[in-house]
């Protein structure tokens, strides 16, 4: 289990536990380049952790890492206090991290329901046979799991979609479609890969919403990637700011944003 | 013009038990082509392969089961067996040919498949050699009687044979489609031909779900490779008959199961009547060879995804 005595206190006062994962000393290269030098940061359960920089800063690639998208060369990913090998991303998925990507990853082809159901994947244990004549253990599971997919449906407000195929859906509502995906696995973990980026104003207040709601209502641990340094610094409890793939700032919104190094690599440090 | 327009259909109200016989040899051999087109949407859908190989899976799968009835195994244990066969090349495929392939351009896994295609008919060839065997039809249980009925006074013959090859590619295609939509694992084999990354996100083996569908294609393969065997035999030959499942593909488009199944239909039995009705008296008969695709390149240029392919809206 994870030591709670970690746990802080917000300053909006809800209480956050322990550390579920834990980045140590990653270093990511491709070839030559370094996309993560050396980068070590904690979330902690229960908190909305967010991952802020410049443009090719290394944020999405930090993220693949904790999907395990991309394996580090060095470095250790700890999860719920103990180191976690090299992993393929199913594997990591199957450990209780969902994620939503930059570019909509959908199931275009597929209605919003089953899109959603795919995210129940990893809750389904009975047999292919019993599957497919829908017998005994197979059809309470499916039943257990389509309330689950239904209540996460109707959290995120999207009923009167839900027998449409995605691909006709306009991007606001894909977006959305993709981060109720990732909720019916009932993740430990969640990442958020930019969930706000193309969304118009209203779109963003609507997506914001429904992220704390989500940390609210589900006591979802998030981790989210964000452009958008308003949201970012509304939404979330703690921020890593990373530039050039190094980590120049961590700490509540308050500290990130006074701190010299952040604002510099933000606006630029003016020339002597 | 008369011969064209007027007297087929004269001919085909004269005797309507012919054109029921007619009909019903176009389904039988329909559902065979079905079958094989089922093999390669199964596969196209779930990892964008247009695979080659599916007609000579076929073959090998009724060799493959012939061969081990001739050692002296008991023909349904020799199913079983083939069937284990079946699963093992498919482990293989993906381990040898598919895994190192990830990732690479489609044209690559076409290829692949190709290459595929030749090893399993040198391979086959060694193992079986070239001549032709006969399907093992009634060791396996399966009625070679006739069914003789007079509507209309007339006489139409059904091949009990036919009639089971009939019932059992129904069984398999509801079988699949309640595997495909109602289970699990066929949720995950659709998600993956849809978007392969955010299948890995919700936690789907890329691997897994591959030889899984090979091996699926494998067992298509297996009883059209029976069915097919016991009108025609088994031999190399036989290969030939997937190539119809191009222009069943191209009907059907490569996305849809209804589409293969329909369009299987279709073909069967439009060739069969075009080649009794105006092929012979018209031709000079043999258009079963090339009528199909004819069909299909008419049906290409007004509809070039096929008449149940997704439709491709590009925005802009």
């Amino acid at each position: 289990m994870l030591d709670q005595s970690q746990g802080y206190v917000t300053a909006d006062g809800r209480q956050i536990g322990g550390v579920l994962m834990e980045m140590k000393d990653i270093t990511l290269r491709f070839g030559g380049v370094t996309a993560i030098k050396d980068i070590s940061f904690d979330i902690h359960e229960g908190e909305i952790r967010a991952i802020i920089g410049p443009n090719g800063a290394g944020k999405s690639s930090m993220l693949n890492v904790i999907s395990g998208f991309y394996t580090p060369q060095e470095g250790e990913v700890w999860y719920k206090g103990a180191p976690r090998p090299a992993m393929k991303p199913y594997e990591v998925a199957r450990m209780g991290v969902a994620r939503t990507f930059q570019n909509i990853a959908l199931f275009e082809g597929m209605t919003v329901l089953d899109n959603v159901m795919t995210g129940r994947l990893n809750h389904m244990k009975a047999g292919i046979l019993a599957q497919a004549i829908w017998w005994g253990k197979a059809r309470d599971e499916e039943i257990a799991n389509r309330e689950h997919v239904e209540r996460v449906i109707d959290f995120l407000e999207i009923q009167s979609i839900r027998k449409t195929p995605v691909g006709r859906l306009p991007y606001g509502l894909k977006k959305r479609v993709e981060l109720a995906r990732a909720l019916a696995a009932e993740p430990s973990l969640l990442l958020l890969d930019e969930p706000m980026a193309g969304m118009n104003v209203e779109e963003k207040e609507d997506m914001s919403r429904f992220i704390l709601d989500v940390n609210d209502e589900f006591g979802t641990t998030i981790a989210l990637i964000e452009h958008d340094m308003g949201v970012v610094m509304d939404l979330s409890d703690r921020v890593v700011v990373m530039d050039y793939g190094k980590k120049i700032g961590d700490g509540t919104p308050d500290e990130v944003r006074n701190d010299q190094t952040v604002i510099d690599a933000y606006l630029g440090v003016p020339q002597e | 013009m008369k011969d064209i327009f007027i007297t087929p259909f004269v001919d085909m109200f004269a005797a309507p038990d012919f054109l029921l016989q007619v009909l019903w040899e176009g389904l039988v051999s329909g559902i065979l082509y079905a079958l094989i087109a089922l093999g390669f949407v199964l596969i196209f859908r779930s990892s964008r392969i247009f695979n080659f190989a599916q007609g000579i899976m076929v073959v090998f799968a009724a060799l493959t089961l012939v061969g081990f009835h001739a050692m002296g195994v008991p023909a349904w244990t020799s199913v079983a067996l083939t069937l284990g066969v079946m699963l093992a090349l498919a482990v293989s495929i993906e381990r040898v040919v598919l895994r190192p392939l990830v990732g690479q351009p489609d044209i690559i896994l076409f290829m692949a498949t190709i290459g595929i295609t030749l090893f399993l008919i040198g391979f086959g060839e060694i193992i079986f050699g070239g001549e032709n065997k006969v399907m093992i039809t009634e060791e396996l249980g399966i009625p070679t009687d006739s069914w003789v009925l007079e509507p209309w006074g007339g006489l139409l013959i059904l091949e009990q044979k036919d009639v089971t090859a009939v019932i059992a590619a129904a069984m398999l295609v509801v079988g699949l489609l309640a595997f495909l939509n109602y289970t699990r694992m066929g949720r995950a084999i659709r998600a993956l031909g849809d978007d392969s990354q955010a299948a890995l996100s919700v936690g789907i083996s890329l691997q897994t779900i591959w030889v899984l569908v090979w091996f699926i294609a494998g067992i298509i393969a297996l009883v059209t490779g029976i069915a097919w065997g016991a009108r025609a035999g088994v031999s190399f030959a036989l290969e030939v008959i997937a190539y119809k499942a191009l222009p069943v593909l191209m009907l059907g488009g490569l996305e849809s199961i209804t589409g293969a199944i329909i369009g299987g239909l279709m073909i069967g039995m439009l060739e069969k009547l075009f080649e009794i009705y105006w092929g012979q008296p018209l031709l000079g008969g043999n258009t079963e060879t090339w009528f199909a695709f004819m069909l299909a390149l008419v049906v290409l240029l007004f509809r070039p995804q096929g008449l149940f392919g997704e439709k491709i809206i590009e925005r802009v």
